[in-house]
């Protein structure tokens, strides 16, 4: 009988030994586990939710190393990085944040690689919005991005271009700041919210579901992305072939074929 | 013997490994700057108007969840029917769906474009991005621990007592009311504590189906995140907040608990 259950439990012990070692097997190797990508090595790429599908399209044909790619608010990576998170480059969708941190000494000297324009998003399909005067509109609802990330900065710029007194009527309408351009999107596409500020990048990545209202060219803020390589940075050769293929390359060919504007354009 | 002396030196350590590991990063949340730093970050109105918020969202889901799920785990105890194990098991879902998928789930079920948010539109009602919409997901995510702890409580009442009740002519839900409650009372109260504790660290659902905004659907763990990048003191002070209210909560639950369980065995 003790036999019997001793048997049993070497058996589960055994069981959960193998799970063990799989699981270990499975988080030690990571996408490394077919040769010629662990020959090639992995490039850390930390990106602006606003260039998910132009650097996903760039990364699938870039075959110097592996690149594995944690796309979130400009603002959030980079406090990841002042707080020790060392990924091979950050890619931000403003300037401000990757001159900030190679002032602190935390990247090299960063590089503007492309443009975009601030748009105003509103559902393709019976959309009340029509213009920037209807966002002033009592009952409309619109959404943001939150003044720390760059979408939700730049957005601010534009209202503060407006009169006080449509500025103070589009804020009251404003039910969401997002941490992300992801966020604004899903909640516009699912008809949460009636129009927000987005890139153009971000109508043209949602295939249709959103159309795009051009701001008046007075508005317009200067939308500018900047790269810079991580001080300490893993993989410094793949990282410096990475970002000179976004200023000249398949990378500055992705971005252009995804809507992204020459980084000179403004 | 002394094949067996390595093993209470290891259950030791694995011990000491997990309670090192478990509550390092609740220590460093008081550690990494100084208590008047916190403090001070604490008198940020944001700061104030999401834990004001988050106290009255809560507050507000945790009635809805007594007062439909206490009847509701009445019955899962005392009765046994078709379907009764799956009805248990589509209870406790929500324990082990991801916030994400919750949030995802809610929007396009309750959203404006859901398959249940339409004709909630054409009432008026509207959900996502607003105050009800963030009752509505910590609902969600917290109604499973009550009904989990209530069912389980009135499951540990003495049948002899409610048959008593009948016998001396008291009706079902006086018998409900003025028997069965009383006596499961402390078990509920647990499973209440619980249910709030995880309504008030609920992120990811709010953040999907309600948005963020200041006052109106940014609670607590919200403005946590959105303070990260630009004001760690702040995110700090709010942390530590949670940190207090979660672990009393938690020490109410197990205090609570305990009784339920000294009393059951009376």
């Amino acid at each position: 009988m003790l036999g019997h259950m001793l048997r049993r439990h070497r058996c589960t012990a055994a069981l959960a030994a193998a799970l063990v070692t799989t699981m270990l097997a499975v988080v030690g190797c990571g996408s490394d586990g077919d040769s010629p990508a662990a020959a090639r090595g992995e490039l850390l790429v930390s990106a602006a939710t606003s260039l998910k599908a132009g650097f996903t399209d760039y990364g699938e044909r870039f075959d110097v190393a592996d690149v594995q790619f944690s796309f979130a608010g400009s603002d959030e990576l980079a406090a990841q990085i002042r707080s020790g998170a060392r990924p091979d480059v950050f890619a931000s969708a403003n300037t401000t944040l990757p001159d900030a941190l190679f002032a602190e000494g935390l990247v090299e000297r960063p590089r503007v690689f492309a443009a975009n324009r601030l748009v105003l998003a509103v559902p393709a399909e019976d959309a009340k919005v029509r213009s920037l005067d209807d966002l002033a509109r009592t009952g409309v609802t619109v959404v943001t991005g939150s003044p720390s990330v760059p979408v939700g900065s730049y957005t601010r710029k534009v209202l503060d271009r407006l009169d006080a007194a449509t500025r103070r009527r589009i804020l009251a309408n404003v039910r969401s700041n997002e941490p992300d351009v992801g966020g604004i999107s899903a909640k516009l596409t699912q008809g949460a919210a009636d129009a927000g500020f987005l890139y153009v990048t971000d109508v043209v990545a949602t295939n249709g579901r959103l159309k795009a209202i051009e701001l008046p060219a007075a508005l317009q803020p200067t939308v500018a992305y900047g790269v810079a390589i991580v001080r300490g940075a893993a993989h410094r050769r793949a990282a410096q072939t990475f970002v000179a293929g976004l200023l000249a390359g398949d990378g500055a060919a992705a971005l252009r074929r995804a809507g992204f504007g020459l980084p000179s354009a403004q | 013997m002394t094949r067996g002396r390595w093993f209470a030196p290891a259950l030791v350590l694995t011990l000491a490994v997990a309670l090192t590991f478990l509550t390092l990063p609740v220590v460093a949340i008081f550690v990494r700057t100084s208590p008047g730093n916190l403090l001070a970050a604490l008198d940020d109105p944001g700061v104030l108007d999401a834990l004001w918020l988050s106290v009255r969202t809560t507050l507000v889901a945790l009635a809805i969840i007594v007062v439909v799920g206490t009847p509701a785990a009445y019955l899962l105890a005392t009765r046994t029917f078709r379907g009764h194990a799956l009805a248990v098991t589509l209870v406790e879902l929500p324990l082990v769906l991801p916030p994400a998928v919750a949030g995802v789930g809610l929007l396009v079920a309750l959203g404006p474009q859901g398959i249940v948010g339409g004709a909630l539109a054409d009432a008026g009602i509207r959900l996502a991005l607003e105050t009800a919409g963030v009752v509505v997901a910590l609902t969600f995510v917290a109604a499973p621990f009550y009904v989990r702890g209530a069912q389980a409580a009135f499951g540990a009442v003495d049948r002899s007592w409610l048959e008593a009740s009948r016998t001396l002519g008291a009706s079902e839900a006086r018998t409900f009311l003025r028997v069965a409650i009383p006596a499961a009372a402390p078990g509920m109260l647990a499973g209440l504590a619980l249910a709030w504790g995880r309504a008030v660290g609920e992120f990811g659902a709010t953040l999907i189906f309600a948005g963020s905004f200041r006052g109106r659907t940014q609670t607590a763990p919200l403005a946590i995140y959105e303070r990260l990048g630009t004001d760690l003191d702040a995110a700090l002070a709010l942390s530590a907040v949670l940190v207090a209210v979660s672990g009393s909560l938690l020490l109410t639950a197990k205090l609570l608990g305990g009784r339920g369980v000294a009393r059951a065995a009376r």
